[in-house]
């Protein structure tokens, strides 16, 4: 006896602890948060773009100039430097995360996704990250080459400049810096690049091979500067000359030094929301949990008397994990994510319904409370079980093959019916063990009966 | 058990229902959102005072984006409905929004889809059901693996299914409705419910056919048994349960339904339907279904011993 008094004790103050940590950790609800230990400091919930207001950028990523063994490279590659662009801004918190193509994602391609919390500006966000340019060296094609060449109707010649080149491998990936000069005598400003160990390889390749022929500096598809090669350069320096103003130079290395893109990228979806959106948002969220769970906990109580409050209280116990889990793994919360987890709060005490319901009909048939409930737990069991399994498939499927939006959801979802089958059949019966003082007297198969039913 | 008394009539009320559902889907069709088809949404609240309706089409048509739909949404905003939208046709859309403006606004959101997302969301969504779909159904055969008499296995987990399928079809003709009325769009939410309500509705089944098959183990040893009236017993036994169990959820729902956050609205609508639909299936479905088809298979025994 004593035994389990200690043991539902000992829970109690675990969950009592976990709650704690779960409130002292949250900067809204306490008033001098700033002055808190570091620990309770560095979890408060993640927020999803839907509630903490900010954008979300699908971008497409064209690889088609990469070879086959090296997209997964290039893209990490593309993933830094972007990291880098938006770092660079400010932005707190920003997530880049490269989605490969293939079945399991069901997209068709590599793709870019970008969430930058707090910028609700799309217009300066698609800025930062798309400005930055795309640095490509590319030689003159082999003589014979069939050159396009347009006629308009004044009878003027224009030569496709894009088919008398040929690309090489040397990009902006190879460039360890850029400056930003002025030539001694025009005094123009030009910008002089340096490249690393492996671009100035290349680079001393390129210069070697093309003696006396143009090498192409093209900047984002266009050629910005065709230079002849007079010999071959070995350290690795050129010098881009075209006929900038130095505003327009400065710009230039600028981006070129935050990182040049190893492929090109075009923005297919953007998504905004502002952050009053957000924050109602979060508010009808915590109304809407605190209202399910209050109306859960009544009908609990009123339903199954005695356990039907050990089981709120076991409910209590359950939110404090589960809240507690949000935040230590963390879980970023959306509007869907705060759905599931609402949703699991039904579901958690749905285990509980179903014992409850057991010892009733054990009780009926003239039991003891005693052997009721454990007749009750272990003869539910079966049901608990199946009845969990369904829905912890489906949460482990949209897991997989979700959205963002959709993973919030089956995360929440499936979080909670695996601590919820814990919490609803552990802890509660634990709980129950401590009534079993209260012996066989009326009161005592009162506290233990139906109050609606007879 | 007087459920399995007038089965035939609660089958009949299902049949209707799911009719009906499967006419509305016919007659208004689906209204398919940006999330899957492309497109773009964005929605403005003016500082001061929202310019009229005509007003601002006629400057939108302008723009040349197509066909741009205007709602009124609040008291000061809009929801515009266009095409996917590049970033200088955003920054147009807005200006013109704001009347060049002299008409102060607010973006709440923007939500631009390129078509490409769409189609890949779209595949996404329907591998997922159909997978989700398998995975219940194998779970269906594994649940009932033991049950074998009178009633095979197979057709508890066919039963199931197609309770299944009347807690799905319903919630959708819903939706199709409230679509047409209300201009609720099919986006990714409307899929996560239908899977949601696949797994909810499910579990609810599970609960009462294991009752059956629990009375059925027990009174295996007396010959013959009527199989109607265990069944008709189990139910008494198990269906205030089984409402109850789904009643916390749906009390959950409601909570989310009219205090939650309003992008989940439509979402726990359609959850809260199919927790219902899921429940009555359980108990006015499946239940009665697996009589009469115990009852069919018992008939052409009959026959040939006559």
């Amino acid at each position: 006896m004593w035994k389990k008094i200690v043991l539902a004790l000992i829970i109690l103050v675990l969950g009592g602890g976990i709650a704690l940590f779960v409130f002292k950790s949250e900067p809204r609800l306490n008033k001098n948060f700033s002055t808190t230990y570091s620990f309770l400091k560095n979890h408060p919930f993640r927020l999803g773009l839907d509630l903490s207001g900010g954008t979300h950028l699908i971008y497409k990523a064209d690889i088609s100039a990469v070879p086959a063994g090296q997209v997964g490279d290039s893209m990490n590659a593309l993933r830094d430097v972007i990291e880098r662009r938006v770092n660079l801004f400010g932005v707190s918190e920003p997530v880049v995360q490269v989605q490969h193509g293939g079945l399991v994602s069901g997209s068709t391609g590599e793709r870019l996704i970008v969430d930058l919390p707090g910028v609700t500006d799309v217009k300066q966000a698609i800025e930062m990250i798309g400005q930055t340019p795309l640095l490509e060296f590319k030689t003159e094609a082999p003589t014979g080459t069939p050159q396009n060449a347009t006629v308009d109707k004044d009878g003027k010649v224009t030569l496709d400049m894009s088919s008398q080149f040929v690309s090489t491998e040397l990009t902006g990936r190879y460039l360890q810096k850029a400056i930003l000069e002025f030539d001694t005598s025009t005094r123009e400003p030009k910008v002089s690049l340096q490249f690393n160990d492996a671009g100035t390889k290349l680079f001393a390749e390129i210069t070697k091979n093309n003696v006396g022929k143009m090498v192409a500096i093209y900047l984002d598809g266009a050629p910005i500067s065709t230079p002849v090669v007079r010999e071959e350069i070995p350290n690795g320096q050129a010098v881009i000359s075209g006929s900038f103003t130095p505003t327009e130079a400065k710009l230039l290395v600028g981006r070129l030094n935050s990182g040049a893109l190893p492929v090109p990228i075009t923005l297919l979806s953007t998504q905004t929301i502002g952050a009053i959106l957000g924050d109602s948002a979060v508010n009808a969220g915590v109304k809407a949990a605190l209202i399910g769970f209050l109306l859960v906990v009544i009908f609990l109580i009123l339903l199954y008397r005695l356990p039907g409050l050990i089981a709120s209280l076991s409910l209590c116990i359950f939110i404090s994990i589960i809240l507690a889990l949000f935040k230590l793994m963390p879980v970023t919360l959306t509007a869907a994510g705060i759905a599931g987890f609402i949703i699991s709060i039904g579901i958690a005490v749905d285990a509980n319904v179903l014992i409850f319901e057991r010892i009733k009909e054990e009780l009926r048939s003239g039991q003891t409370i005693h052997d009721s409930i454990s007749a009750g737990f272990s003869r539910a069991w079966f049901s608990i079980r199946d009845s969990n399994i369904s829905n912890f498939i489906t949460a482990i499927i949209l897991f997989w093959f979700g959205t963002s939006l959709i993973k919030g959801f089956a995360l929440t979802l499936g979080m909670g019916v695996i601590i919820s089958m814990f919490s609803a059949i552990t802890i509660t019966r634990i709980f129950l063990g401590v009534f079993s003082f209260i012996g066989e007297g009326k009161v005592a198969r009162f506290l233990f009966n139906s109050g609606l039913a007879k | 058990m007087f459920i399995i008394k007038y089965k035939k009539i609660f089958i009949g009320i299902s049949v209707a229902l799911v009719a009906f559902s499967l006419l509305s889907m016919i007659v208004f069709g689906f209204n398919v959102g940006i999330d899957f088809k492309g497109g773009a949404l964005t929605e403005v609240v003016y500082k001061t005072e929202r310019p009229a309706q005509d007003t601002l089409d006629k400057s939108l048509i302008a723009l040349g984006f197509g066909s741009v739909v205007l709602q009124p949404t609040g008291d000061l905003g809009y929801i515009v409905k266009t095409r996917d939208l590049s970033d200088q046709e955003h920054t147009t859309l807005l200006q013109t929004l704001s009347q060049n403006s002299t008409n102060p606004l607010t973006e709440m959101s923007f939500n631009s889809v390129g078509p490409t997302v769409g189609q890949e969301l779209t595949r996404k969504a329907i591998l997922a059901i159909i997978l989700i779909s398998l995975a219940i159904i194998c779970f269906i055969a594994f649940a009932f693996r033991k049950v074998s008499k009178p009633v095979s296995s197979w057709r508890y987990g066919l039963i199931a299914i197609v309770s299944l399928l009347h807690d799905v079809v319903i919630p959708i003709g819903l939706f199709v409705i409230l679509s047409h009325y209300y201009g609720a769009e099919l986006d990714t939410l409307f899929v996560v419910a239908v899977l949601t309500i696949l797994g909810l509705s499910v579990s609810d089944t599970i609960v009462i056919f294991d009752r059956i098959r629990e009375n059925l183990r027990n009174q295996n040893t007396i010959a013959k048994v009527n199989f109607g009236e265990i069944v008709g017993k189990s139910l008494e036994q198990s269906y205030v349960r089984s409402i109850c169990t789904s009643l916390t959820v749906i009390l959950v729902l409601l909570a989310l339904f009219f205090f939650g956050p309003v992008s989940t609205r439509y979402f726990a609508l359609m959850l809260t339907a199919g927790m219902f639909f899921g429940t009555y299936s359980s108990i006015f479905l499946a239940s009665p279904l697996l009589v009469l088809v115990e009852e069919w298979q018992k008939k052409p025994a009959r026959n040939t011993k006559a």
